[in-house]
């Protein structure tokens, strides 16, 4: 077993899950209704328990205890991709991050359900129903605000183009790339990317937005070798404010 | 100004004008009624309700709001205006004579002839 391959997949997946699920409880309270409030909070929740369920991976493989590795690392230790950490904004980037990140992530438990690492196969298989809904959700919010007024459009064309870049840098590839392939334990970012494409355009086109043209696609990588944005620091700082004053103590 | 019994709006220093602007078409979704089964082969029960825009994410806020504890496997939603209903006035409707216990299955007397089957029959 590829030790050090399989830890750089868990620690990019649970970064990813656990900084993404922070920002999206950051809406917790300020949703635009109550409902969807409730939805929101609740996905958030169901982001920081699959994170969870990633660090006791690691945790299995000599990396520290959950709650240790979540809340005392600094931001330059992180491995989620900078698409995670951008902040809010409005509803309408956060609704097309959670768009374009929820069809990622599903994707990729997808492809991890047949992986070679059983235990990694085995949360895959756990979490398909969350993912499930967490797509749907996007998608219906994605169409509907895209078909709402002329300045709901205006405003979900011009967050995506501004995710876009930041969205393609979610597939970094590792250094392990090839080893993770041929071991069978992940098909690769590169196949994924592909399979993410052809799962979000018939959206984006049904929601009547366009993709940047592919000349203009330029990745924004650097998240997985632990660069981020200014945005990260005062994140990870406020996420850790409590665990940091009494690490030792009991939940 | 408007003066509260909450500091904070009254610190927030609401000027106050007449006109109260009425809720515009999307500042109050309708509301859907929503039906869970708890197993396939139960009948939906009401559980409550939910406002939307559409009817697909009336489904998605009726499962997190009634789904999310794992007791459904199913669920419906229904425009609360497409609900037809009787009258509360007309309640008296329900009442009904107690005498009549010819309707009820309790009027039947029949525990002493099945017994009187189960014995001749050796059941």
């Amino acid at each position: 077993m590829n030790t050090p391959a399989i830890k750089e997949l868990l620690y990019k997946m649970a970064d990813d899950l656990l900084i993404i699920g922070h920002r999206h409880s950051e809406w917790t309270g300020l949703g635009p209704i109550l409902e969807e409030d409730i939805s929101f909070s609740s996905m958030a929740q169901d982001k920081i328990g699959q994170s969870q369920a990633l660090f006791q991976l690691l945790h299995q493989l000599g990396e520290p205890d959950a709650d240790t590795n979540a809340f005392t690392r600094n931001a330059n230790q992180f491995y989620n991709a900078q698409f995670a950490e951008l902040p809010n904004e409005e509803y309408d980037f956060s609704t097309v991050r959670h768009f374009l990140y929820d069809h990622a992530d599903q994707l990729r438990f997808e492809m991890l359900a047949h992986s070679s690492y059983e235990p990694l196969a085995k949360l895959a298989r756990k979490v398909k129903g969350e993912l499930k809904y967490h797509v749907f959700h996007a998608n219906t919010w994605m169409v509907k605000l895209a078909q709402g007024t002329e300045e709901s459009k205006a405003r979900m064309q011009t967050a995506l183009s501004n995710a876009w870049n930041y969205a393609l840098g979610m597939f970094e590839e590792s250094k392990f790339e090839k080893e993770l392939i041929a071991a069978k334990i992940f098909e690769g970012e590169a196949a994924l990317k592909t399979k993410w494409i052809q799962a979000i355009t018939p959206f984006i086109e049904k929601a009547g937005l366009k993709l940047p043209p592919e000349k203009e696609w330029n990745p924004v990588y650097g998240g997985r070798k632990n660069f981020h944005t200014e945005h990260l620091d005062p994140l990870v700082k406020e996420m850790g404010e409590v665990f940091r004053v009494e690490p030792a103590s009991q939940w | 100004m408007i003066k509260s019994l909450d500091p904070r709006i009254t610190r927030a220093e609401i000027e106050l004008n007449n006109s109260i602007a009425p809720l515009e078409e999307n500042d109050q979704w309708e509301t859907y009624e929503v039906f869970h089964q708890k197993k396939r082969g139960d009948q939906h029960m009401h559980v409550g309700i939910v406002h939307a825009a559409n009817p697909d994410m009336a489904l998605l806020f009726a499962k997190e709001q009634y789904g999310r504890r794992g007791q459904s496997v199913n669920i419906w939603v229904v425009k609360t205006r497409e609900v037809y209903t009787t009258d509360y006035e007309d309640s008296d409707i329900f009442d009904t004579v107690p005498e009549k216990m010819f309707r009820e299955a309790g009027g039947y007397k029949v525990m002493e002839k099945i017994n009187k089957y189960k014995k001749e029959h050796k059941i």
